[in-house]
């Protein structure tokens, strides 16, 4: 009974949960004792609150209670999500919990004050089992360069899951939590959802407030939703956002109720797809990109047209620079973002130096990873005196360019477009860390949009080599719903493809508790 | 003028100093500039007033407070400045415990006020000050550094993040100040200005207005600027003009001697009035300013700033030149127009006597009602203690009219000043003046009989006139109208003649 709730989506939960068939007590358990017993081989969490999450259930199950007493509409107005388990990216802010943003700079560090999602996850009766591995400072597209050692990736162990919401995704992916939260930056959502098979959506720049979300890049971060179907993501999403007065890049923007109004069947949800209009880049088919993903992507490309859509080849013709460009906007924030962590307040500290100079260089040096000093450098370098005006200013002239291109499509009449994900499957553990920019290629396909600060979802399309792939599907500012539904449409058109039934084959060893960490399977490389 | 301040004026012969102030100041307002915590933190514990955003704690975010960009654009409006209609937060990097987020939200690009000017009285005439920029940005924490060593055999220095974000305007001057002077007397002007539209409370000693010069000098008829250096620590009006003085003295010193000068930050030491070694500035920091992502660029449309001029009160420069248009000195109104409490008895009074003498009103706000304002404070009425504008004005209306004598009135003033007894009860026990000549008269005569020599005196052409009335006045208890007494004097010695 137990393990079989976690097999659930998390509507299928809600359903069960307004039904009188379980309680949120009994979901909660069965998550927090699945991930206990699976993590040891997963490597996904980073804290695990049982006697926190039990008693944001009870609560739950209480409100629920209440609610029943109040008569049918009372229970209806309940958040889908009331009573459901979400895990945490380990950037968010929980009072009174760590908040390590996979550092060991944040060690020790416990949060004063509640973030905005929390905040909102809260009012919506989610149940928050705990916090998730994640690349040191969200730098990382592996999930590798956390300070507290790898996560693998449920669908081979040897794998990374992505990153740098790596934990998060596999999380979702290994069935410990139904949903979770991730902050994409360069697609540090989309790319882990895609690589660990589940969905992930990076909403509009300014859709979710940051207020309380450790930051990477503040011009480009934003908090998205993991789930194992559309349904449960935009759920997720829709509790999570709307305007924060403390956020001053939160926009005033309605959320849209479709949100959580997606439809439950398959043939309604694909009909959607009848007259709309897809564009499918063609600079995203990247030179030395994964042939069996290339394959998927036009697969459902093709699935689209079937079901209904036209679909025209596009230009994005600045693609290109969206590399370079990224790499030196995100690094110069982050330069700055990162020049709290002096040792001064709180976290890891290193004193006794001979002045305050000699104890900054101690706790940076001992506290932060290898890549989060090169994004420093980075970044310190491209702001300053002599090179400001040819790398930072040059790269926001470019960032327009990029974000005109987008714009360009969706007026001329583009519902959205179409694109993978990622150019790769997930990789073993090891084979992108000696080249850094190699490992900054996985985001080449995502982290455009974050550029031109619009909405992406990556959602399952398939496997290569059996392992996931992903779609993504992108679309102007603001259209998270249309996006939502759209994924969803794919997801119904899509519903009675074989590759939908495939689970990923190491969940059976996440079990077994002899079953190596990825902190040795990675040394073991 | 100090000793130093003579030597100084005997190297400007010689040299040209080039003067530039900068100063940073504390606005007036409820919450801090990026968060709603209080900046009423003055006596509090330390780190009483903080929170996620004033510490830099990780995901915490700055969100602007209007009042204090409303306050920097009223200063902006009343120096005469250029407000931009788009205008942006940048991060200024760098490294030091009181800045928490190792960056300051500041302004670079564009200041919210730009190319403002404030006219200066000074001792050698008008002078007008030209200003650069005025901007906005957030205080730092303050560091305590403990003397010794403790236990751990560190030295400690402790933080009290209160002051931390904080609003904080900064002023920058053009280098085009020549005296110490000049100097001052911006600084007092400035503060005046700040006050009197309500952004600053500018106390120096309080920390709330810093005063920071750099000072160079080069040869007199030479373009090209000398080495500068910088002078802090400046805590009173007093200091900054010795201060630059002692500088200008200082470096005139090693030019003559042919010593270079080096780029460097000087504290004045008040005890030892002179300046001091602090830090070489040989190589200018790079402090990478860029665009603060986290606030987003800030649009200010005409109506606004439309809105903020029409709530910038009477300037101090505007009210002096109406203050002396009512007849007092220009010194009279500099003297009230200088002291927010001086100016608002003054108003008061005038109100509450419109048809009075300025020169009156002037004189017993400078005077007698300013001593008891400075030990008893103002009143909610505009007066000192207990007293009130209506009865200060009927007695002053008495005194100007003659109705009281001038010392019976200054009387009447010092017991309604004392207790806040109503005029009309003082001006009823004082007998009126007499005002029937015969009985005045029999006064006089009654004195001349008395004093024959002074009356000898008088006819001898020796200025005696003084002694007759005082003896007039002492006679009549007061009683009488002092001009007319003369004149009924002059009348008497002269028909006895």
């Amino acid at each position: 009974m137990a393990e079989e709730l976690t097999q659930l989506l998390a509507h299928e939960m809600a359903a069960r949960l307004r039904a009188g068939e379980t309680t949120s007590r009994e979901i909660t358990a069965a998550h927090l004792a699945r991930a206990h017993a699976t993590d040891r081989g997963l490597h996904a969490w980073l804290t695990i609150d049982d006697g926190r999450a039990l008693a944001e259930a009870d609560a739950a199950d209480a409100g629920l209670a209440a609610a029943r007493a109040g008569g049918a509409e009372a229970v209806a107005a309940l958040h889908p999500l009331h009573g459901i388990p979400v895990a945490l990216k380990d950037l968010v802010s929980v009072k009174g919990g760590q908040c390590t943003a996979g550092s060991r700079i944040l060690e020790g560090y416990r949060a004063p004050y509640d973030a905005h999602i929390t905040e909102r996850l809260r009012a919506a009766g989610a149940v928050i089992l705990g916090k998730t591995n994640m690349d040191e400072f969200a730098m990382g597209s592996s999930c590798e360069h956390s300070a507290f050692g790898p996560t693998a990736n449920p669908w081979d162990l040897e794998r990374v899951p992505g990153g740098s919401s790596g934990g998060s995704a596999a999380s979702v992916a290994a069935f410990q939590t139904p949903l979770s939260i991730g902050t994409d930056t360069g697609g540090s959502i989309r790319q882990p959802a895609a690589l660990c098979g589940i969905v992930g959506m990076k909403p509009t720049y300014g859709r979710v407030s940051r207020y309380g979300i450790v930051a990477f890049a503040s011009s480009l971060d934003q908090i998205g939703p993991f789930a194992r179907d559309v349904r449960d993501a935009s759920a997720l999403l829709h509790a999570v956002s709307g305007r924060d007065e403390r956020d001053s890049t939160s926009a005033p923007v309605p959320v849209p109720d479709d949100l959580v109004g997606l439809p439950s069947s398959d043939d309604e949800a694909a009909s959607w797809l009848r007259g709309k209009r897809f564009g499918v880049p063609r600079e995203y088919f990247v030179a030395g990109m994964d042939p069996g993903v290339e394959t998927r992507i036009r697969e459902a490309v093709a699935a689209l047209e079937a079901a209904g859509a036209a679909v025209d080849e596009v230009s994005l013709p600045h693609t290109d620079y969206g590399l370079a460009t990224y790499y030196i906007v995100a690094p110069a924030e982050a330069s700055a973002n990162l020049a709290r962590y002096d040792g001064v307040r709180f976290g890891h500290s290193v004193r006794g130096g001979e002045d305050y100079l000699a104890d900054y260089l101690a706790t940076r040096g001992s506290g932060f990873g290898p890549e989060v000093k090169r994004r420093i450098m980075l970044g310190t370098y491209a702001l300053s005196a002599g090179y400001y005006d040819a790398f930072y200013l040059k790269a926001l002239k470019v960032r327009t360019l990029i974000k005109r291109d987008f714009d360009q499509l969706f007026d001329a009449g583009f519902d959205a477009l179409v694109a993978p994900t990622s150019p790769d499957v997930a990789f073993r553990f090891g084979e992108k860390m000696a080249d850094p920019v190699r490992m900054y290629l996985s985001d080449a396909c995502t982290l455009p949009v974050n550029m031109a600060g619009l909405p992406g979802v990556s959602i399952p399309c398939g496997l290569s080599g059996g392992l996931p792939v992903g779609l993504q599907l992108i679309g102007p500012a603001w259209s998270e719903a249309l996006l939502m539904r759209a994924a969803r449409a794919y997801e119904g058109a899509t519903a009675e493809a074989a590759w939908r039934r495939v689970l990923p084959p190491d969940l059976g060893r996440l079990a077994d508790p002899a079953v190596p960490t990825p902190t040795e399977r990675a040394a073991a490389r | 003028m100090t000793a130093t301040a003579d030597r100084a004026a005997s190297a400007l012969e010689r040299y040209e100093a080039v003067i530039g102030i900068e100063i940073h100041c504390q606005l007036r307002t409820v919450s801090k500039m990026f968060c709603s915590c209080s900046t009423q933190y003055d006596g509090a514990p330390p780190n009483t007033h903080t929170c996620p955003t004033c510490l830099g704690l990780p995901g915490a975010l700055p969100v602007m407070n209007k009042a204090a960009v409303e306050h920097v654009i009223a200063t902006g409006l009343a120096i005469e400045g250029q407000i931009p209609a788009r205008t942006q937060w940048e991060r200024k990097n760098y490294f030091y415990p009181d800045l928490p987020k190792g960056y300051q939200i500041s302004q670079y690009a564009i200041p919210l006020a730009a190319h403002g000017r404030l006219p200066i009285e000074t001792s050698a005439g008008p002078f007008v000050v030209d200003i650069t920029r005025a901007h906005l940005e957030e205080d730092t924490a303050k560091l305590a550094h403990g003397e010794a060593p403790s236990a751990n055999g560190y030295r400690t220095t402790l933080v009290d993040f209160n002051r931390s974000g904080a609003p904080l305007m900064e002023i920058v001057t053009e280098p085009c100040i020549r005296t110490a002077e000049q100097a001052r007397r911006y600084a007092e002007e400035l503060q005046l200005l700040l006050r009197a539209i309500g952004v600053s409370d500018a106390d120096m000693e309080r920390g709330q207005m810093r005063v920071e010069a750099n000072v160079s000098l080069r040869p007199r008829g030479t373009e090209p600027f000398g080495t500068r250096v910088e002078v802090k620590n400046m805590n009173s009006f007093r200091a900054v003009e010795r201060a630059i003085a002692y500088e200008v003295d200082r470096q005139a010193a090693a030019l003559d001697a042919g010593e270079p000068l080096t780029m460097e930050t000087r504290g004045w030491d008040d005890g030892r009035q002179a300046t001091y070694h602090m830090r070489s500035k040989e190589t200018s920091e790079d402090y990478r300013y860029f665009p603060e992502p986290d606030l987003p660029p800030l649009r200010v449309d005409q109506a606004w700033i439309d809105g903020i001029r029409a709530r910038v009160p009477e300037l101090p420069a505007a009210r002096r030149a109406r203050y002396a248009a009512t007849g007092i000195t220009p010194y009279d109104a500099a003297v009230i127009v200088a002291d927010p409490g001086m100016t608002l008895a003054f108003e008061a009074i005038s109100a509450a006597g419109p048809d009075l003498p300025a020169k009156e009103v002037a004189n017993f706000v400078t005077g007698p009602h300013a001593r008891l304002a400075k030990a008893a404070g103002l009143n909610g009425r505009g007066t000192a203690g207990a007293s009130d504008p209506e009865s200060i004005a009927a007695i002053l209306a008495a005194i100007a009219s003659g109705r009281v004598g001038r010392p019976i009135g200054r009387d009447l003033l010092d017991r309604h000043l004392a207790d806040g007894t109503p005029a009309a009860d003082l001006l009823a026990t004082v007998a009126s003046t007499i005002s029937d000549e015969g009985a005045l008269l029999a006064h006089i005569d009654a004195v001349i009989a008395a004093n024959p020599r002074a009356a000898a005196d008088f006819r001898a052409g020796k200025p005696v006139v003084g002694f007759f009335v005082g003896q007039v006045m002492r006679a009549t208890g007061g009683a009488a109208d002092a001009s007319r007494v003369t004149e009924l004097v002059r009348q008497r010695l002269g028909t006895e003649a």
